[in-house]
């Protein structure tokens, strides 16, 4: 049994010895110091603990399983309607890094109907080899077929880890499977590395990102990890000389499910200020209403919206619930890109939780630098033009 | 309907810091409370058992303060409560949570529906109800936004997809896992507080399961090791730059390392 033994006569303070729990599992019953069922097994009091006071033992022999015989990273792509989620070929570029350092294969599994090009797509970015489950049947997510085509891509390929995008179909996939093999699975990894024996270092954020927590699967196959849209970079496309698609037939079954899709509705993209990622934000930098068709393009390019400072909005530029403020909107963005705005407190109220701010201004005093990470002293005149020509030439 | 909604005890506040030099977590206030995100699958519960009859039954797994979030859902509606507490459930991850909690409903009883919140704020995984569904053998369907009704045996939903909006049947027994905002939770009611203080919770500790190996529990049984915790790196300083058109390709740059150019 794995467990933590506690040495009491090599503690002195009791009191100091409870503090070193985070989670407050270490309990006194009786003058007693002992481990109740909160312990996280972090073993943090082992390591910060007075000497030997807080003793890891494990004297459990536990089959250990042979690494040699997973090989390989598996990504499972994500598609819909035959269009691959861009999260996939994130995950391609960093099962292509993982596998180059201990010299295995990258495949990648796509379940879906019409899946043609998608798999294509894949041997693009990086995969040395694509599985399909093609059918009809699978046209839409539901949680058993596609838990029982990942199984069966698993059983067949055996990969060390598999790497799942941390979206709605992937939080669900990753798990269901990853308890069909009773095996690890680490959720929302934002740093993944692997060890020469194949072992994962998977580092997430908890407590809302207060902490990082650094895990490993070192005994069970395959591990397991999902990683949101957006953490990694997309890989280069290259060419897909050489490599192998698979098509393996339906597993016997696979397809029963409970569940019915009766109806999709397309959602409008987001209609409200605040649900934008991305906003552009003009002030009284700009000098002609016209000159706001250069920041919508922006907008535009970046997926976003056009917002404006209440100057803005009080001549009609920007309509009221584009205004961002105290007596406007309040924003928190992934990226905020302002322009030719001052930064009036009532302003910056509005918008100073944005998860990455720039700030366009000419003026280095203007108060809208103190919250920008990124403050960019000069003429939006200049610097937006600019902008735009680049991120055309890379858009299409 | 008879259903069963899990819940769990988090700290207070995800205001944690580490210590840089003793490693050590602090925490302010160290008092724990619901699981915010609970809330919404209590009331879903009480809902469907108001409309459809039956009961709910609360279960957590944790110390034995968690007694706490299972006394205030009975003061939410719910009817029976069920605690699983021992210390060889601790230092359980998704798997050894997961399949911990399947055995914990099992002893419970026949149940047609299982609910759970979206995620917790402590683990902040999202991945436990997936796994629970697996142990039970059961179809789950996550990010439901809507419950429509319950008909000829299944339960009819919505979920909130990217881009889509997808109603869906699912027959029972199912697990479900709503979104925070699918309904208001009711306050706890006082007169509730009064009326189910004395009322008995049924504890479950690995003895009374129907697996009783010690190794699929707790540590023992968690594929995943924490090998250490650490404060995030929030050295993100400021960068102030001067010029004309070439802060245009920086900027370019910028967003294209921050991966705002990544749209299809």
């Amino acid at each position: 049994m794995a467990e933590i033994i506690i040495h009491p006569e090599k503690i002195s303070d009791f009191a100091a010895a409870r503090a070193l729990c985070p989670f407050g599992a270490i309990g006194e019953k009786n003058g007693v110091l002992e481990i109740t069922a909160a312990c996280r097994g972090c073993r943090l009091c082992v390591k910060k603990g007075p000497a030997g006071a807080f003793e890891f033992v494990d004297d459990t022999p536990r089959p250990e399983i042979d690494k040699s015989r997973w090989r390989g990273i598996a990504v499972v792509a994500e598609a819909f309607g035959g269009k691959l989620h861009p999260v996939t070929l994130e995950l391609l570029g960093k099962a292509r890094e993982l596998a180059a350092s201990i010299r295995q294969q990258v495949t990648a599994v796509v379940i879906g109907y019409r899946m043609e090009e998608a798999a294509a797509t894949l041997a693009e970015y990086g995969a040395d080899r694509v599985v399909v489950y093609d059918d009809p049947a699978l046209e839409f997510f539901r949680i058993e077929p596609y838990t029982a085509m990942l199984e069966d891509f698993i059983r067949r390929e055996q990969p060390a880890a598999v790497l799942v995008g941390g979206t709605p179909a992937g939080r669900s996939l990753a798990p269901r499977c990853a308890a069909r093999f009773r095996t690890g699975l680490t959720a929302d990894c934002t740093v993944l590395g692997i060890q020469p024996n194949t072992d994962l270092d998977q580092i997430r954020p908890a407590y809302g990102g207060n902490i990082m927590a650094h895990i490993n699967t070192p005994r069970n196959r395959p591990q397991f990890a999902t990683v949101r849209y957006k953490i990694f970079p997309i890989p280069p496309r290259g060419r897909n000389a050489g490599v192998e698609i698979v098509r393996p037939p339906i597993p016997a079954g696979g397809l029963a499910s409970k569940i019915e899709v009766l109806k999709v509705v397309e959602k409008p993209p987001a209609a409200m200020l605040e649900d934008a990622e991305v906003i552009v934000a003009a002030g009284r930098g700009v000098q002609k209403k016209e000159d706001l068709a250069m920041l919508r393009e922006l907008a535009d390019l970046l997926g976003g919206k056009l917002a404006g400072s209440r100057p803005l909005a009080e001549a009609g530029w920007v309509s009221q619930t584009h205004q961002i403020g105290l007596s406007g909107r309040t924003v928190k963005p992934r990226l905020i890109i302002t322009c030719g705005i001052s930064g009036a407190i009532q302003f910056v109220a509005g918008m100073k939780n944005s998860d990455y701010v720039v700030a366009i201004n000419r003026d280095a005093d203007a108060p809208i630098f103190k919250v920008a990470h990124l403050a960019l002293v000069g003429d939006l005149y200049a610097i937006v033009p600019r902008l735009l020509e680049r991120i055309r030439e890379v858009k299409p | 309907m008879n259903i069963v909604v899990c819940i769990k005890q988090v700290p207070g506040t995800t205001r944690v810091e580490i210590d840089e030099k003793t490693g050590v977590l602090k925490r302010d206030g160290v008092e724990s409370k619901l699981n915010p995100y609970d809330l919404f699958a209590l009331e879903c519960g009480v809902r469907l058992k108001q409309q459809y009859g039956g009961s709910v039954t609360a279960i957590t797994m944790g110390p034995p303060q968690c007694e706490n979030a299972i006394r205030e859902a009975f003061m939410m509606g719910v009817d029976a409560g069920a605690i699983l507490s021992d210390r060889r459930f601790g230092g359980a991850d998704v798997l050894a949570t997961s399949r911990t909690i399947a055995q914990g409903i099992r002893k419970l009883g026949p149940f047609d529906l299982v609910i759970c919140g979206k995620q917790t704020t402590d683990g902040d995984t999202a991945q436990v109800g997936a796994e629970l569904a697996e142990f039970l053998g059961i179809p789950h369907v996550a990010n439901i936004c809507r419950i429509i009704e319950m008909r000829d045996g299944a339960m009819i939903l919505e979920r909130d997809m990217p881009g889509a909006i997808v109603t869906e049947s699912v027959r029972i027994p199912c697990l479900i896992a709503v979104d925070k905002d699918i309904c208001q939770p009711r306050l706890p009611s006082y007169k509730l507080k009064k009326a189910t203080a004395k009322r008995e919770i049924r504890w479950l500790s690995l003895d009374d399961l129907d697996d009783r190996d010690p190794l699929h529990y707790g540590l023992n049984g968690s594929p995943t090791q924490v090998k250490r915790i650490f404060p995030p790196d929030h050295s993100r300083e400021q960068v102030v730059l001067r010029g004309g058109a070439e802060l245009g390709d920086r900027l370019f740059d910028e967003l294209r390392d921050k991966k705002f150019l990544q749209e299809f």
